[in-house]
């Protein structure tokens, strides 16, 4: 593949590996070796198992609001994978796959939707912003980190992650059209998983797709089945190496379905038919990978079901772990916002764990 | 060495002698690289620094703003400019949602060392959007500081600390004295801390408090009292976020009287902070109300209109009489 080469408004979709696990595009493969592809897949159904879990936790009132991320899974393993250990992941909020990839503790992600800040804080060496509530809004940031690294004459690339939805924010196009002023190192991904909250694609854009926009910025987009891992990979890899050469941002839409709700707070039986859930779940991103690695011999059932029953146990655990621990403390609330408190900071915070000591 | 600058020189000085001392430090935002800014308060900083840290921007408020937050997570030191206080507007979301927040939501990982520049406040004839004053709307934002200097010394040493600052600074300047008036201040690099005002003349009969582009106005109404035998005690805020609450507290213990004159409107504002603040720490000795001298509670009219709306000097001294003669 090359990008230079690919036309969006063609409204084709970039494939190599079709929903049978049946490679369309030998000479787009990725090279990667059978451990490679072993993590990527255990990767998949780990993120496919902590958001099960987080879903039935949930459910049993034990878990705050949460954003699954099922069908997404290739999307989002696939494109955070082309990323190397120095380059900055801006992620939404549904980004669960890109974050293991990126090394972001599961302890940090459960701590983060369990309402703890910590969940923010990343450890030392990895690169990964917090998660950001007001849509499109990171994608700046994303922009901004690239336009840094060229005046400091770093090479390192910026993946910043949107919805469909967010695409119609000012700041989608505003960070865009800055990054392809400035030739930022950034790449583009728009997870287009059909739905923002409730409202479809049709209701989002008069466009074909996503990437076509980014003929109007000036940079290459590309339509990629959001549900094969080898195409999201490839793409964001090459975009990647673009990134690396001075050559510019990069637009990505990942085409997927968002086979889950919204969040725990939405009803998608409301704004969608079954059938279209059933239909999509036949072109299920972990059960394509499944075929493929089937037919080759690295998987079994047998495999599988260890691999599974491990990963459940450490979501168990470090659930678990993050549900034991107490609340904030009073002094976290306050610590954070400037480096030195303010007076008028310090006053309040004394006078409410006064009034928690019962003095005066 | 001293140099003799107006506000508008004298914080272009504080560009020039940041950049030199940090290479760190980049600007950037509409107009400002070629052109050096509509006021030219960064004139020649593009020929003198280069393309890569200094740089005219697309126009789009909201980016200029967002990506500052990303330079400055990426271990640059962005000042960028509103190029008028209006104009922040589209650039809200990313202040409050990112820049205010970012520290804390990281829980101090990503900290954001950025300047926010903008010209504010009325008194220049100019178009709509151009003349509000904001800075109760970002002051009560927590993890933004927002800054207001009144004199070229005061505007220098205020913009180094700022860029100096480990947090986010809203830098909020007065347009309408940017070139009013000049000042002998030295020529190389040096610090007025933020968070501290100034007692910019000692009195006993009332305190008045304001800052920015009112601080010449009412000097000249402190003028006009003095010969009916009032001395006010002025004093410049400085810095509205925080706030220096004992600079006034500990004056109205001395005065038993405050007026606040700001040119934002009145309800909410920043006058009726501090105004609770005398309140709940110095109530015993007030001998008068409290009282707040401001624009109006409307939208800042266009220039046929605007002489009514920022208080004169002839207000200011009427207030100050009222109030000391409760």
């Amino acid at each position: 593949m090359r990008l230079e080469d690919y036309n969006p408004l063609d409204n084709i979709q970039y494939r190599i590996l079709d929903q049978n696990g049946i490679i369309l595009k030998e000479e787009d493969l990725p090279d990667l070796t059978d451990d490679e592809l072993i993590y990527l897949y255990k990767t998949m159904v780990f993120s496919r198992i902590i958001d099960e879990k987080a879903l039935s936790y949930q459910r049993q009132g034990r878990m705050l609001t949460y954003a699954p991320n099922v069908g997404q899974e290739a999307a989002q393993v696939g494109s955070a994978y082309a990323m190397k250990e120095n380059d900055w992941l801006v992620p939404a909020f549904r980004e669960l796959g890109a974050w293991l990839i990126k090394g972001v503790p599961l302890r940090n992600i459960y701590l983060y939707w369990y309402g703890n800040e910590w969940g923010s804080y990343m450890p030392e060496g990895v690169r990964v912003l917090p998660v950001s509530i007001p849509i499109a809004s990171q994608l700046q940031h994303a922009t901004g980190i690239g336009m840094a690294n060229n005046i400091k004459g770093e090479k390192d690339v910026a993946v910043a992650y949107v919805g469909d939805g967010g695409t119609s924010e000012g700041d989608f196009h505003e960070a865009l059209n800055f990054a392809a002023v400035f030739k930022a190192p950034v790449v583009f991904v728009v997870q287009n998983n059909q739905y923002a909250i409730s409202t479809r694609g049709s209701l989002q854009t008069a466009s074909k797709n996503y990437a076509l926009k980014a003929i109007a910025y000036g940079m290459p987009g590309i339509l990629v089945d959001g549900n094969d891992i080898f195409a999201m990979y490839k793409a964001t890899e090459e975009a990647i190496d673009r990134a690396r050469r001075g050559e510019g941002p990069t637009l990505i839409e990942a085409y997927t379905y968002r086979l889950g709700a919204h969040t725990t707070s939405d009803d998608p039986t409301k704004y969608r038919e079954n059938e279209e859930v059933e239909q999509w779940k036949d072109k299920d991103p972990i059960l394509r990978l499944k075929l493929y690695l089937t037919n080759k011999g690295l998987i079994s059932d047998e495999l599988e079901e260890k691999m599974k029953s491990e990963l459940e146990q450490e979501v168990v655990s470090t659930f678990e772990s993050i549900e034991n621990k107490s609340d904030t403390e009073i002094e976290d609330i306050f610590k954070y916002h400037y480096e030195v408190m303010p007076p008028q900071l310090e006053e309040q915070l004394n006078e409410y764990k006064s009034f928690l000591e019962g003095g005066k | 060495m001293t140099n003799t600058l107006n506000i508008v020189q004298a914080i272009n000085q504080a560009l020039m002698n940041e950049m030199e001392l940090d290479n760190t430090v980049v600007v950037y935002g509409e107009d400002v690289g070629v052109e050096g800014g509509v006021f030219r308060a960064t004139v020649d900083l593009q020929k003198k620094f280069g393309v890569k840290r200094v740089f005219d921007s697309p126009l789009a408020e909201s980016a200029i703003v967002g990506t500052a937050v990303g330079m400055a997570i990426n271990g640059l030191k962005p000042v960028v400019e509103m190029q008028f206080s209006g104009f922040s507007y589209p650039g809200f979301n990313q202040i409050i949602s990112h820049v205010a927040r970012m520290r804390n939501r990281s829980r101090g990982k990503y900290t954001l060392p950025m300047v926010i520049r903008s010209p504010y406040g009325g008194g220049i004839r100019a178009l709509e959007h151009h003349s509000e004053s904001t800075e109760a709307i970002f002051a009560q934002i927590p993890g933004l500081k927002v800054v207001i200097p009144s004199t070229p010394y005061d505007a220098k040493g205020l913009l180094i600390a700022a860029m100096r600052d480990p947090d986010p600074v809203l830098f909020w300047e007065p347009k309408r004295i940017y070139r009013a008036f000049k000042q002998e201040i030295p020529e190389g690099a040096y610090e007025i801390p933020i968070g501290k005002a100034k007692i910019i003349e000692e009195g006993t009969d009332i305190t008045i408090v304001t800052w920015g582009a009112m601080v010449k106005d009412v000097q000249k109404a402190a003028e006009m009292v003095k010969v009916k035998g009032i001395k006010p005690e002025i004093i410049d805020l400085r810095t509205i976020a925080p706030m220096d609450r004992d600079s006034f507290v500990e004056s109205v213990k001395k005065t038993g009287r405050i007026l606040v004159v700001h040119e934002a409107p009145k309800t909410l504002g920043v006058g009726a902070e501090i105004i609770s603040i005398v309140n709940e720490k110095a109530f015993l000795y007030l001998e008068a109300p409290p009282t707040r001298l401001t624009g109006f509670d409307t939208t800042f009219p266009l220039p046929r209109g605007e002489r009514h709306y920022i208080p004169s000097p002839e207000r200011i001294a009427k207030t100050i009489e009222d109030v000391v003669r409760y």
